[in-house]
């Protein structure tokens, strides 16, 4: 019963991912394209191609359009198909999602304990360097282009980082605009 | 509807429709209208709810939005907000698989991209120094960042052992602080 099947296989995806994202892309595609032949190896790079592109967290992008596209693959006519694509993504959020709810429970109850607050005066200088990290290892060709293969993309993209990196800091210009000017101006510009 | 619940559902709708790639670029959208604009917490727990998010299984956005939906509306606040961020998620590639195969190959959506693409690598930059006055940054615990950043870009480790390892050393510094 693909939906049964559906249901185990993204709510251990779901479980078993830490630190979000990326990290789980490589329990996806061993669950997806490997063991239960879901997707082929192409359309997954696909899929990630498209995350990328389209607003969402990538986890819940890949559990959507597994579970629509494994449904109908069965043989299933497309109102089914969306159901499969509904559950699959739902079943891939309700562990961390009563998971976190009970530990939020347990941290505000518990926020005010000095043991608590030793532990978070450590952890939040720390969490300042993650953000820190996650910002230099996007700094790559990929998303800036390259200076020798191309020059001008890598140009308009400095240009644009520090645009947007001003306009954030200094005029407080909510990142949403941001966003939508910068794909104005790659629209305008390339 | 509780016109709380529905601001928090449409503030969470709105950081899950603009978040591409997932993940740390949703955190400076969350901090400017969960902090900043709503003031549902302050820098420090905002945070705290970081820290927490990263170190527990699932997915980011899913944990960011449960607890603070919980933190601030109680477990349906949790609902509602996690509701809220997965929504625009699903919709969209709901219609990408419906209709929409060759999108990625869209000459237009491409070049939009490349303009979006650093942009959104310096929203997730612009936080570090917001943040950095929050967690009281002096010149005595700096090493603190900057080491956990270079262990992560430099090395590869697992945000998670830099967690349990601080974790660990802020315990242990509190223990150290009241017996002496």
């Amino acid at each position: 019963m693909i939906f049964l099947q559906l249901f185990i296989v993204f709510t251990k995806i779901g479980a078993f991912n830490f630190g979000g994202g990326y990290a789980m892309l490589s329990l996806i595609h061993n669950e997806v394209v490997e063991k239960n032949q879901w997707l082929t190896s192409a359309e997954f790079t696909d899929i990630v191609a498209v995350s990328q592109s389209t607003p969402g967290p990538i986890g819940i992008n890949c559990a959507t359009y597994t579970g629509y596209t494994a449904v109908i693959n069965e043989g299933y006519p497309e109102w089914m198909a969306v159901l499969g694509a509904v559950l699959a993504s739902l079943s891939v959020l309700w562990v961390p999602f009563l998971l976190m709810l009970t530990i939020s429970k347990i941290l505000l109850k518990y926020s005010k304990n000095q043991t608590i607050g030793n532990i978070f005066s450590v952890l939040r200088p720390a969490i300042v360097g993650f953000i820190a990290a996650a910002a230099i290892l996007l700094m790559s060709a990929d998303n800036f282009g390259s200076p020798s293969d191309s020059p001008f993309q890598f140009v308009v993209s400095l240009l644009l980082f520090i645009f947007a990196f001003v306009g954030t800091r200094l005029y407080r210009i909510h990142p949403i605009l941001i966003i939508i000017l910068a794909g104005i101006a790659g629209l305008i510009i390339y | 509807m509780n016109t709380n619940l529905l601001s928090m559902f449409l503030v969470f709708a709105k950081i899950g429709a603009f978040t591409l790639g997932g993940g740390y670029a949703m955190v400076p959208i969350m901090e400017k209208d969960i902090v900043d604009r709503h003031q549902w917490l302050t820098r420090e727990e905002f945070m705290d709810v970081l820290i927490v998010a990263q170190s527990t299984p699932g997915l980011f956005a899913i944990n960011m939005a449960s607890h603070i939906g919980n933190k601030t509306m109680g477990v349906l606040g949790g609902i509602v907000a996690s509701f809220g961020v997965a929504l625009p998620s699903i919709v969209s590639i709901l219609l990408i698989a419906m209709f929409f195969r060759a999108f990625k190959d869209n000459i237009y959506i491409e070049k939009i991209f490349m303009g979006v693409r650093p942009a959104v690598v310096a929203l997730i930059a612009a936080p570090c120094f917001s943040m950095a006055r929050a967690a009281k940054l002096s010149l005595s615990n700096l090493w603190i960042p900057v080491v956990s950043c270079l262990l992560i870009t430099l090395f590869g480790v697992s945000p998670i052992w830099i967690i349990l390892v601080a974790g660990l050393a802020g315990y242990l510094y509190g223990r150290f602080k009241t017996n002496s």
